[in-house]
């Protein structure tokens, strides 16, 4: 038997996200952990993953970790160079495999908040709002979200519906008028991983991480979600991913702080 | 023929919306097409074009690419309650929100420094109303709008915001598609009264070339109704004519040129110089209260009278030097804000 690996929680939630990334697909992601996750695929299981940021960097070769989805490192031996109508429009016609992106708050249909916590008019807690969260939500085939949970975060109804899930439950996406068969897909947290449900659109669980219980998913979430009858334990990060991300992805610590 | 139906409303304050028509006037009457000289200084520039309670926006991201010497300028002048687009506004938004210049936003994405964590100036200033956000969208949202007004249609018909709170609160509508029959999102044409935006290069009429991604540039420039292009370099026109497919924005929607070699200081000019990371986290750290934000424009703003001397006050050449090292991949970055714990 292999002997037990150590690893930190951003290390693990890079490396879970990176192995639902596949190859030759295309992926828009957004600052921090998404690009980690996307950076880590390229090297190793997705060579091919072609990356979109929203400024306009299309498919570059990211010699080090950006820090702004916007940051010349995002275009740096890119394929393209170009705007944000040109990504957008092709996010919009259906050119983004997977889009990723972070919650301050998820609900069970993975509608997610990153206005702002508490009344609208009260305007206690401001969070930055959508960026490009309501356009990568809306128009990607399949969201992927990283967060972390607990029972502040995962709500039965999300303060400010900032992008869109799916919405109320099955056929309100498109009802909406929002792009067909687009989506969540999973939802990556410190605890496990989840799925929707085709039927329900709910969120349920399908795997947990090494040492985690259900008992521990159950109490850190406002909602009840079910659990998968295969349920399974995340394969953890090896040795070798975890030796990409600090040696090649993020040396100096920006975001897998040391 | 029936009659188109709306579905739905945002109830956001519809920002820099015009008539087409009455917009096809104001540029018939204030755009010139001369090829004239348009250099002037920061000071001229802002002191001319920027009103208090102008609608402005700023070009580039945030805090890449940013026309810095026309912020800190509007600074100095104090300038007071201007509206900004806040399409991926950073750096820009959060020290001319902390300074007292803006006080209204319609909000992409606000309040926040990326990687860096929350802005404690701009947060403080929404959280106690000071600041007032005025309408929601999201970046594709606020991209549409200036592609509208660069058309000089009065609205995109878009996929994005429907369903969701980010529409409600936006000044967007849904009607229903008369070709697809679905429901369709149109957001309304956006023309700022000013924008300013920094270039790589650029001649004295105002043809200007931007080294790579464009962001929202090419739109924002011809939605504009003055812009301001601000550049480290101006060039000759034989240059821009010897290649002209590198003109991204032409002379005739520029109102003035103000040549400012690091202008973009502290935020990332790419294949220049790198965000100044020392400079913005010193900023996110006193901007953490009242008393540090004045210290701050004291010695960055008021205690110096122009972009110039504030470089020299920031660290002069050493310290660009340096950026210009990170920038090109000879020298690892560090920041502050890295060292803080989970």
């Amino acid at each position: 038997m292999a002997k037990e690996m150590k690893y930190t929680e951003p290390e693990l939630l890079a490396c879970t996200a990176s192995r639902i990334l596949e190859n030759k697909k295309s992926v828009f992601v957004g600052t921090g952990l998404p690009m980690i996750a996307a950076m880590l695929a390229q090297k190793t299981h997705a060579p091919e993953l072609f990356i979109i940021f929203e400024a306009g960097g299309l498919g570059p070769q990211m010699p080090v970790l950006p820090i702004s989805v916007g940051d010349s490192r995002t275009f740096h031996r890119a394929v393209a160079a170009s705007s944000m109508h040109d990504v957008m429009s092709a996010s919009q016609s259906g050119y983004v495999d997977f889009g990723f992106l972070g919650a301050a708050q998820l609900d069970p249909y993975g509608n997610i908040n990153t206005t702002m916590i508490g009344p609208y008019e009260e305007h206690k807690t401001r969070l930055p709002g959508s960026g490009g969260a309501n356009d990568v939500g809306s128009f990607s085939q399949r969201t992927i979200i990283i967060m972390r949970q607990d029972k502040r975060k995962f709500v039965e109804k999300v303060d400010f519906l900032t992008t869109p899930g799916y919405l109320s439950g099955p056929g309100a996406r498109e009802k909406a008028g929002l792009p067909k068969n687009t989506g969540p897909y999973r939802v990556i947290t410190q605890l496990g991983v989840y799925g929707f449900n085709p039927d329900t659109k709910r969120m349920y669980l399908i795997s947990l991480h090494r040492g985690v219980n259900l008992e521990d998913a159950k109490a850190n979430s406002s909602f009840a979600f079910e659990v998968s009858d295969k349920l399974e334990v995340t394969e953890p990060p090896t040795e070798k991913e975890v030796r990409i991300l600090h040696e090649e992805i993020d040396p100096v610590g920006i975001v897998l702080r040391k | 023929m029936s009659k188109t139906k709306i579905l739905d409303e945002g109830k956001g304050e519809l920002l820099g919306w015009h008539d087409p028509d009455e917009n096809r006037e104001w540029v018939l009457e204030h755009k010139s097409r001369e090829l004239k000289d348009k250099r002037m200084t920061p000071k001229e520039a802002v002191a001319q074009f920027v009103k208090d309670g102008s609608f402005i926006a700023s070009g580039g991201f945030g805090h890449i690419r940013v026309s810095m010497s026309v912020i800190y300028e509007m600074i100095r002048q104090k300038k007071r309650h201007l509206v900004m687009a806040g399409k991926t506004a950073v750096h820009d938004l959060d020290i001319l929100i902390g300074s007292g210049v803006v006080d209204r936003v319609e909000v992409a994405y606000c309040f926040g420094h990326e990687l860096r964590g929350l802005s404690p100036a701009g947060r403080r200033a929404v959280e106690t109303g000071r600041c007032k956000v005025v309408a929601e969208t999201s970046n594709a949202g606020y991209q549409w709008r200036f592609l509208a007004g660069m058309m000089g249609v009065p609205f995109i018909p878009t996929r994005n915001l429907l369903g969701t709170d980010t529409f409600k609160h936006s000044s967007a509508k849904v009607i229903e598609d008369p070709f697809s029959g679905k429901p369709i999102c149109l957001v309304p044409a956006a023309y700022p009264d000013v924008a300013f935006i920094h270039t790589h290069r650029c001649d004295m009429h105002g043809n200007a070339q931007i080294d790579g991604i464009i962001i929202e540039d090419f739109e924002l420039a011809r939605c504009a109704r003055t812009l301001i292009v601000t550049t480290e370099e101006i060039i000759d026109n034989d240059k821009i004519r010897n290649e002209p497919w590198k003109t991204t924005i032409p002379f005739f929607y520029v109102d003035a040129v103000v040549e400012m070699p690091y202008g973009s200081h502290p935020c990332q000019m790419p294949y220049l110089y790198f965000f100044d990371e020392d400079h913005i986290g010193a900023w996110l750290k006193m901007s953490k209260s009242e008393e540090g934000v004045k210290e701050y424009f004291d010695k960055y703003v008021y205690g110096v009278n122009d972009f110039e001397e504030y470089l020299e006050v920031a660290g002069g050449i050493k310290m660009l030097n340096r950026l210009k090292r990170v920038e090109n991949l000879r020298e690892q970055m560090t920041a502050p804000w890295m060292k803080r714990s989970e």
